[in-house]
């Protein structure tokens, strides 16, 4: 049974409910309740909600230089000149390089790679923005490469890879620090986190 | 099988899914109660007590509670990260294959020891092996075997007579190999050589320590590769992923070398 069943002579609201649905996450009580919000609220609410949704496909689009989503081309990070063009921070997804922004303490630039290596679904590197990472190595002065993929499987097999192929060129590749998280308890710490936080040991200062 | 309230159990993580703001579903495989699901909640956050204990490919002991619909992981504590796995690409994904072809071929909740056991014996192996290729069949051939796809390659599996020192046909229907008077005109059927059909057999009836002692020459390894695939894919009726990734992996590893060693030559 389709929620189309369900409105017969108004069709408007069954398409509204079927599009939600379709949205991560939403469930078809999620998508209903989500449609009668829509059609209590005001007329300019819906209006700018359905701008919003507009603008995001229309105006969005890859920067060519770190393939992070902006809105113009180059991005605002890229043709910031205040950034450090020579430190390159690989990362999964766009939110990923949002939360190093927020940390405030990282000047140089980032590349988006829209994934990870997974061979447990066939992801390789040319479903990536690889290629488009070689070529700005190739065209830019890059000293370092940091790999801030995310410390599972897939970003471990991501961050692997990447380390074979910068190898060659003379470029310092490092992988962010895995340790003990702020907040976190020895105790239930696993041995692989625990052994890699001995090994990154520092002097107190 | 029915399940006390909260149960201890080890197992392997075989698979992982997003679920959620910070939950996964994570797919086990245990010796009691063979492959289940069950959800590690939060555990995408840091400061999940969990973190790192349910890694894929790791031997974790967990403390579950039975949910209304999928089971809840309450405890995980890890007893083998594996971490000789993670540390080469073309380790981990022989690594994932072994586990996907568990999840692909196991059926949920049918507690089966021996699976077990070969499992996390091959994901040891893998760690030390350097013919990896060998090790890989030794595991399919014996997965299939536990699993009631054992190859048939002693005699017939027709007419159950003995078979000619020859090359000959392996039907991937019948899951065995044919004598020639019995494979006239049959379709779905792959050749097998002589030698071929040798480590087969050598590799169903031996342990893997005695099959490490095989050498088996380029050409017969990459024919046993293609025919088990298929006789996988036969059974599966799907793709096994991470398969294909491995046959990827190997042709990008070429092609990198060739692109590196141009961009080179266009510096000096």
């Amino acid at each position: 049974m389709t929620t189309r069943d369900f409105f017969p002579g108004a069709e408007p609201v069954s398409n509204l409910i079927e599009a939600l649905h379709k949205l991560p996450g939403i469930g078809p009580k999620s998508a209903q309740r989500l449609t009668y919000h829509l059609i209590r609220s005001q007329a300019d609410e819906a209006r700018a909600l359905a701008e919003a949704v507009l603008a995001v496909k229309e105006r969005i689009q890859f920067c060519s230089e770190c393939q992070n989503i902006t809105e113009t081309n180059p991005c605002a990070l890229c043709s910031d000149p205040s950034r450090d063009r020579s430190i390159l921070c690989i990362v999964e997804e766009p939110l990923d390089a949002l939360a190093m922004e927020r940390t405030r303490s990282f000047k140089g630039l980032y590349h988006v790679l829209h994934g990870a290596i997974n061979p447990m679904n066939n992801i390789g590197p040319e479903n990536l923005k690889f290629t488009e990472l070689l070529n700005r190595l190739d065209k830019n002065q890059v000293r370092e490469v940091i790999l801030a993929t995310n410390p599972n499987m897939e970003g471990n097999a991501t961050a692997l890879y990447l380390h074979k192929i910068l190898e060659p060129r003379d470029i310092r590749v490092t992988r962010l620090a895995t340790g003990l998280p702020m907040g976190g308890d020895l105790e239930y710490a696993d041995e692989l986190t625990l052994a890699r936080a001995f090994e990154g040991r520092r002097d107190m200062s | 099988m029915n399940r006390p309230k909260v149960y201890k159990t080890e197992a392997i993580v075989l698979q992982h899914m997003i679920l959620g703001e910070a939950d996964r579903i994570v797919t086990l495989y245990t010796p009691d109660l063979g492959k289940i699901r069950a959800v590690a909640k939060g555990i995408r956050r840091p400061s999940s007590k969990m973190v790192g204990h349910l890694e894929v490919l790791s031997h974790t002991s967990l403390l579950i509670a039975r949910g209304r619909n999928l089971d809840i992981i309450t405890q995980a504590h890890l007893i083998n990260p594996f971490t000789k796995l993670r540390d080469d690409l073309s380790i981990l994904s022989r690594g994932c294959y072994l586990a996907e072809l568990v999840n692909d071929f196991t059926p949920d909740e049918e507690g089966n020891l021996v699976v077990y056991n070969l499992l996390i014996n091959t994901m040891g192996w893998l760690q030390e092996s350097s013919d990896s290729e060998i090790l890989l069949r030794y595991f399919e051939t014996h997965l299939l075997s536990e699993l009631g796809y054992r190859p048939h390659v002693q005699t017939c599996v027709t007419c159950q007579r003995s078979l000619s020192p020859q090359d000959h046909n392996f039907s991937l229907r019948d899951g065995g190999v044919l004598c020639p008077s019995c494979s006239h005109g049959l379709k779905d059927l792959e050749r097998i050589s002589l030698t071929a059909l040798k480590v087969l057999r050598y590799l169903l009836d031996n342990s893997y320590p005695q099959c490490l002692r095989l050498r088996v020459e380029n050409t017969v390894s990459e024919e046993l590769d293609r025919l088990m695939a298929r006789y996988i894919r036969y059974h599966l009726d799907g793709e096994v992923r991470s398969a294909g990734f491995l046959k990827r992996l190997d042709s990008w590893k070429s092609k990198e070398h060739q692109r590196l060693r141009k961009s080179l030559e266009g510096v000096f």
